[in-house]
């Protein structure tokens, strides 16, 4: 009797329901990208037009009718020059909180604190950018930029410029405190995630915490580390209001950055700045456009290149790891 | 008549033919032919708790040197736990807590003065499961503890390896490719990769938990004659769910239920001919 009744169950077309909008759910994904991407082009069409490819290379930038000139080369570089110098001083950061929560800290304040740098994580670009602009270029232009302006400027290039506090180094240490909470966040889970045996194989050895770590730990997450300090920088690169707030605004040749204490510009932020400005029938237009297609793919060739650097990390030994 | 723990085991390795009875009358132990009555570690009124939670209770128990005991019982008797405090592994442990006395050679390794991260390097352990290091090289992997120690001589490092790998029976399989990763062996030899690396550090005592539990019928009997051949040189703890297995490799055999050692024997007699009903149930199959 059993038997006819499980026979007679067929109930199969929920199954071709569950397909269906799985499929078409999955394909929403890949209709957003082509629309961006279409409209972000037929937008900036103009300018290619003009320009060609030297709108890529350029580096004038003049919006006065009749005059017009775009490059965007130096906002290309200031993206990824903030970025870079963003992550040269996050990820030592949060690797130590990483570190620190995982393997260090008790558990009586782990909890708390773990919390605490998710919340960081949560608060919204416009806190730090106000925050950067009245309070912390302040402090960092007396304590940190005039002091080291004035000891090393006449003899490294880098640090010539008279700080003003609203410069490259400024947008990127700020961008740094903002990328830290993410980086460190999504570290400390990988590094909990690394099995309790793996740390035990060098525990039973005789290491010490930091040999434990070093032999065992980081080995095993190394991958999924690099991807925590790429997602990081994938949000410094598109990240817009706190650098449109400090990082000086300037456009042109001398935007290129080539100093820390430098007025400069990156894609995003030169866009924020000036969309206001661009009127809609002029050339101004489709070269801001062209900036966010730009922008697009720097942020598309980064992703891009964690993959790679992934992928390559993990199958530096055939059947290794897979961290992220 | 009060003894001390090292007297004891100074008496266990002067006397040729020791008799128990004169140190520990309540709990006898018939001597065996394999290791000259002399013994190894000893486990006085051992007991762990995890957050106030009792996992083992007042275990005593004497492990012979040069033999393999077994310690069986159902999941959750408390045979990992015990196997874990040996080593003080479960230093590592959240809310664990040791009372009682591991003297290993006349040494309490829960003495206040005895480091646990040095005491670690005395004693080996392989796991469950086996766990290389996944980035490293065979021949990283087995270095790795002597590296940690200090060793950096590149002719010692070889050798030992080359030792330690022959230990463990792996060094034929693996002797033209030592520079290969280690992850990319079978389980098996993964496993004996362990057991190598392990041996390495020169333990005088090694500790497995059930170490051919993830591991197909033919790569766990390599596992085991590795066993009956280290016995030569190391004193062997091994905990199994297996009993077939307990019978093959081992000389003693402990019995555990419920935190309680129920009995501890010569395997054969807890097998053949056990004194107490629970562990005749146990290990006839009828629970467990």
């Amino acid at each position: 009797m059993s038997r006819d009744l499980l026979a007679k169950k067929k109930n199969f077309h929920w199954d071709s329901i569950f397909k269906i909008t799985a499929t078409c759910a999955g394909a929403f994904v890949l209709l957003i990208m082509v629309l961006i991407f279409g409209q972000l082009l037929s937008d900036s069409w103009l300018i290619w037009e003009k320009e060609g490819l030297s709108f890529v290379t350029g580096d004038r930038w003049n919006p006065v009718e009749g005059r017009e000139a775009f490059g965007a080369l130096p906002y290309i570089a200031g993206t990824l020059v903030t970025s870079l110098i963003a992550l040269c001083i996050a990820v030592p950061l949060s690797l130590g909180i990483a570190m620190f929560l995982s393997e260090i800290a008790p558990t009586r304040i782990r909890e708390p604190i773990s919390f605490i740098v998710e919340l960081l994580a949560a608060v919204p670009s416009i806190i730090y950018g106000l925050w950067g602009l009245f309070t912390f270029r302040i402090v960092f232009k007396d304590w940190f930029e005039s002091p080291t302006h004035e000891a090393l400027g006449e003899h490294i290039f880098l640090f010539r410029d008279a700080p003003f506090g609203l410069d490259i180094l400024t947008a990127s240490v700020v961008l740094a405190i903002m990328i830290i909470p993410t980086i460190s966040a999504v570290s400390r889970e990988i590094l909990l995630a690394v099995p309790a045996i793996q740390r035990e194989a060098a525990y039973m050895l005789g290491a010490t915490k930091w040999e434990v770590f070093r032999m065992s730990v980081l080995p095993y997450a190394k991958s999924g580390l690099i991807g925590a300090s790429i997602l990081g920088l994938g949000r410094a690169v598109g990240e817009t209001m706190a650098v449109t707030m400090l990082i000086g605004n300037a456009v042109g040749p001398k935007a290129f950055p080539f100093g820390f204490f430098q007025q400069g510009n990156s894609l995003a932020s030169i866009i924020a700045n000036e969309f206001n400005e661009a009127s809609p029938v002029s050339m101004y237009f489709p070269a801001l456009i062209g900036l966010g297609l730009i922008l697009l793919f720097v942020s598309l060739a980064v992703n891009v290149c964690a993959h790679l650097i992934i992928r390559r990390v993990t199958n530096a030994h055939e059947g290794g790891i897979k961290g992220f | 008549m009060e003894m001390s723990a090292l007297d004891v085991l100074n008496a266990m390795k002067n006397d040729e033919q020791p008799s128990t009875k004169r140190n520990e009358p309540e709990k006898e132990i018939p001597n065996d032919m394999t290791n000259d009555g002399k013994y190894k570690v000893l486990i006085e009124n051992l007991a762990v708790s995890y957050n106030g939670k009792k996992a083992i209770k007042d275990i005593n128990m004497k492990i012979p040197d040069k033999a393999v005991t077994a310690l069986i019982g159902p999941s959750g008797c408390g045979k990992t736990t015990l196997l874990r405090t040996i080593n003080r592994m479960h230093d590592l442990t959240k809310g664990a807590e040791v009372t009682g006395k591991i003297i290993i050679d006349g040494e309490n390794v829960y003495d206040s003065h005895i480091n646990p991260i040095l005491q670690r390097r005395k004693i080996g352990m392989v796991f469950q499961k086996p766990n290389p290091f996944p980035t490293m090289s065979i021949w990283d992997n087995v270095a790795a503890g002597l590296k940690l120690n200090g060793v950096k001589d590149k002719g010692i490092l070889n050798e030992i390896v080359e030792d330690s790998l022959k230990m463990a029976y792996l060094w034929d399989e693996v002797k033209d490719e030592l520079k290969k990763p280690a992850v990319a062996l079978s389980g098996g030899q993964q496993q004996r990769l362990c057991i190598a690396r392990a041996l390495a550090i020169q333990p005088e005592v090694l500790l497995m938990d059930e170490p051919a539990s993830a591991l197909d019928p033919i790569a766990s009997q390599k596992i085991e004659q590795t066993i009956i051949e280290l016995k030569k040189h190391y004193t062997i703890i091994i905990v199994t769910h297996n009993m077939q297995q307990a019978l093959r490799v081992s000389d003693r055999t402990g019995f555990m239920y419920l935190g309680d050692m129920i009995e501890y024997d010569k395997t054969e007699t807890v097998f053949k001919n056990p004194k107490k009903e629970l562990t005749s149930n146990y290990v006839q199959g009828r629970f467990g």
